[in-house]
């Protein structure tokens, strides 16, 4: 091993293999020709690349996601067509090997670079707005963790070019199949360091958002004052705090194993294959809430906002956000109770478990009394999440089954868990994330999405989403064990993987229903312009600026009086006409340094993979060569006074 | 730039940094929580108590101590605005902080060379890694000790290198409290 070869496989030829790196390949020869022709590299260099500008990070996150979640769908695809045809003497479309790498970079990329992206470009996009912030509290910290989700993201996208392999060990990549005794290609390296490099950008913006929530509010917004989203966004970077560092560690013992020879997690040397499962779920529990407290909060704001009512229950949503946060540290043994642990430990981590379903309940209920006597406005966003408390609540439901450790060694990875944590992920944290690209799309870029089309999408999403994964919890009942390439017909499986594969289409249809709805919210939208930057009849402080707001979101720091300040506002215009005076502020000038930094760890990273010790070397003078200079700028920001605003203000006009 | 701006930025860096530190405290949660759960597990290979040197590491965790001792020292010297005592505490934290890390490496070398490297088994895997990944700390610690001790020789003692010598030595003294940890659990639980 440790042979870089290009375009090289070991299989010989793939057709699948080879249509996604030609698929790969064109489309990035597409995109730098479109670039080039249109001449347009200097604007994104100057708008994009190097901005710090939280909005405009926001919107890389995004667009980074969607594209890795097309490819994660593609591997859905993939899978379902498989286990819809392998029954019997048909073998279907993937060998063994190839469907493994399949289901683990589905995984892989839906969490790490699908649900993650969106979460920090939706928290980018609003969080500082929502506090009446001019920006995150460092703004090149922001940048360097988009590049390093980037750059993560870029790696296991070059699994498929370089060395044409990826992890085919499931997307936690368990020990000691994980070691190189049992994996000996690059496939888990790229794997480890793919998510590696993009965890620790994570990790830093869990810094950068705790220390913006807790240090950067508007004068008056007390804790208690703030918007329920800022409550979950606390929530789970508070998560991300205490989880995020332990997936460093574990995967760069992991590292250890297999680049240099320890014995952590080996079958022999006195390595513990057991110890690595309790770490990876050590952050792997609390990362599912890192993930579905935020789409608690975008629901909270859309419930509220389109019910025209104040949200129910704000101290006991608080209290809930708070008890999710705790609970979900001592729940990881839950992954693992076939461990042998013994009944006293699984009947403990069973329990809490369940304690985690009330104040989860209470949530839900809390919504259900915000609509409760409102004035409902059933757009596309609240479509979502009516959709959401449908299958969330299923996904509950076998939640507490699951928890209970008699029926989880029943079921234990069957396709009843699998069917278990797509509800809770598809129908929790997607349908939250679509809630609220949604909602905030128009605050962003100046104009609503399609409604009629956004809806469809909606009704394809839980439709499909019910075909495909009911049968999966029947399946699980009747035996079917998760990750199968192929089944013996006798088991009479193959009707209903027929209908979960239908289903997964229908999905698709939801999603080609997305694609069309930007395409036509785009085509029309002089028609759907948001002229007063509140297109909705809000309630919270993002809506008090223009659609799109200014890069510095506020001239003036807005004072906040009440819960719901904007709506607050609204209300009392005549005792807000005293107008803060205003002060000139500093913005920060534009950096290349994150982009670098994330070029530098992902050519280190591949370095580690592929053995090439100078190349190591490279990357990591390369990261510490640009945080020195970094440090050594002393013309990192620039003033903004009241002309500078005016001029602004007067050449958009 | 405004006195009040100016305050609540360095009211954000030093508290992010703080919150950096907890999470640095999680990561070597994680390494000591394997380090225990591995030290049994020698493989035939030697235990703890046969490979360390309690004097040789007793010397390790003086230097180490006597280092956050000056870069305290150092550090009041900064907020006196002295640049010469600065530059003479901090230089003393760096020279204690290497004679650290070279202990620690020649410690090293010779556990390899007598043939108790990390490859020997999990407990031998778990100790390197705890240890070195301190001693990795400790080198980024002493290179951050040299970019703003030649900072400060060139600029001064401006606002924004007294910032980060206090974000560097809430980083030292954060160092010393791991060795602590490590000086207890690895070696003289190692030596019961």
């Amino acid at each position: 091993m440790g042979f870089l070869t290009l375009f090289a496989h070991h299989r010989g030829f793939d057709p699948i293999l080879f249509g996604g790196q030609a698929m790969m390949v064109v489309s990035g020869i597409l995109v730098v020709a479109a670039l080039t022709y249109f001449k347009k590299w200097k604007w994104l260099w100057k708008e994009w690349l190097t901005t710090l500008d939280h909005k405009k990070i926001g919107i890389m996150y995004i667009v980074v996601s969607i594209i890795m979640l097309l490819r994660g769908f593609a591997d859905a695809l993939m899978m379902r067509a498989q286990q819809a045809m392998a029954s019997g003497d048909t073998k279907g479309i993937l060998d063994a090997e190839h469907f493994q790498q399949v289901f683990t970079a589905h995984g892989t990329m839906m969490i790490f670079f699908v649900a993650m992206g969106l979460m920090f470009g939706l928290i980018n996009l609003v969080l500082p707005q929502m506090l009446g912030a001019r920006d995150v509290a460092f703004p090149f910290l922001n940048s360097t963790s988009l590049w390093l989700f980037v750059a993560g993201a870029g790696l296991m996208n070059l699994s498929l070019l370089v060395g044409g392999e990826f992890a085919a060990t499931g997307w936690l990549a368990y020990p000691p199949l994980s070691e190189l005794q049992y994996s000996p290609g690059p496939g888990v390296d790229y794997w480890i360091w793919s998510v590696q490099i993009a965890g620790i950008g994570s990790l830093l913006s869990g810094v950068n958002f705790f220390t913006t929530i807790l240090k950067m509010r508007a004068p008056g917004m007390t804790l208690m004052k703030m918007p329920m989203f800022a409550w979950s966004v606390l929530g789970s970077m508070i998560l991300i705090l205490f989880a995020f560092p332990i997936l460093t560690a574990t995967l760069a013992m992991l590292s250890l194993d297999r680049t240099i020879g320890m014995h952590f997690f080996t079958s022999d040397f006195g390595g513990n294959p057991m110890m690595y499962i309790n770490l990876i779920w050590a952050w792997g529990h609390p990362e599912v809430y890192i993930l579905v407290l935020p789409a608690f909060g975008i629901f909270s704001e859309v419930v509220a906002t389109f019910s025209g009512k104040r949200l129910f229950g704000y101290k006991s949503m608080v209290g809930a956000i708070m008890a999710i946060t705790f609970l979900s540290y001592v729940v990881w043994l839950h992954h693992f109770f076939t461990m042998g642990a013994g009944g006293n430990v699984n009947a403990f981590f069973g329990i809490m478990t369940m304690i985690i379903a009330v104040p989860t309940g209470v949530k839900v209920f809390n919504w259900l009394f915000t609509m409760y006597r409102g004035r409902v406005r059933f757009t596309s966003p609240m479509w979502w999440f009516l959709s959401f408390v449908f299958t969330f609540t299923i996904g509950g439901v076998t939640g507490v089954m699951l928890a209970v450790p008699a029926i989880d060694f029943q079921v234990h990875n069957s396709l009843f868990l699998v069917a278990h944590f797509h509800n809770m992920i598809i129908g929790g944290v997607v349908f939250g994330y679509f809630a609220g690209l949604t909602y905030w799309f128009p605050k962003i870029f100046g104009f609503k999405l399609n409604e009629r089309l956004g809806k469809y999408a909606v009704a394809c999403w839980v439709g499909g989403f019910a075909l495909a994964f009911i049968p999966l919890y029947i399946l699980g009942i009747m035996g079917a064990t998760r990750r199968l390439d192929h089944y013996d017909a006798s088991m009479g499986w193959q009707q209903l993987f027929i209908v979960a594969g239908v289903g997964v289409l229908v999905i698709g249809l939801g999603v080609l229903f997305q694609i069309l709805q930007l395409a036509v919210s785009i085509r029309d939208r002089n028609k759907n312009r948001d002229t007063t930057g509140d297109p909705w009849n809000a309630r919270t402080l993002e809506w008090a600026t223009s659609s799109p707001p200014p890069h510095y979101n506020f001239a003036e720091i807005p004072e906040v009086t009440d819960r719901d300040a904007f709506w607050d506002m609204k209300q009392n215009k005549s005792q807000k006409a005293k107008k803060p005076d205003f002060k000139s502020f500093y913005m920060p000038n534009n950096s290349s340094g994150g982009m670098f930094i994330g070029l530098f760890a992902g050519l280190a990273g591949f370095a580690v993979i592929w053995h090439i010790a100078w190349l190591i070397a490279v990357g990591v003078a390369g990261v510490i060569g640009t945080i020195i200079l970094r440090a050594t700028n002393e013309n990192t920001e620039y003033k903004m006074t009241k002309q500078m605003i005016e001029q602004e203000r007067g050449s958009k006009l | 730039m405004s006195e009040a701006i100016t305050k609540t930025q360095e009211d954000k860096t030093v508290f992010g940094f703080w919150i950096y530190l907890m999470t640095d405290c999680v990561l070597f949660a994680s390494l000591f929580a394997t380090f225990i759960v591995l030290r049994g597990n020698t493989f035939g290979g030697p235990a703890g108590n046969e490979i360390f040197s309690m004097p040789y590491v007793l010397v390790e965790t003086l230097l180490l101590l006597i280092s956050s001792f000056t870069c305290g020292l150092g550090l009041l010297a900064a907020y006196r605005k002295d640049k010469s005592q600065t530059l003479l505490w901090f230089g003393a934290t760096f020279l204690l902080g290497l004679a650290f890390l070279g202990m620690e490496i020649n410690e090293f070398s010779n556990l390899v060379s007598e043939g108790h490297s990390w490859r020997t088994s999990a407990f031998l895997s778990a100790f390197f890694t705890l240890v070195g990944t301190h001693g990795l700390h400790i080198s980024i610690g002493l290179g951050w000790i040299a970019f703003l001790m030649a900072r400060i020789r060139s600029q001064g003692i401006t606002k924004i290198n007294l910032k980060r010598l206090t974000l560097l030595s809430l980083f030292w003294h954060f160092l010393d409290i791991v060795w602590i940890f490590i000086f207890t659990i690895v070696f003289l639980v190692g030596e019961l």
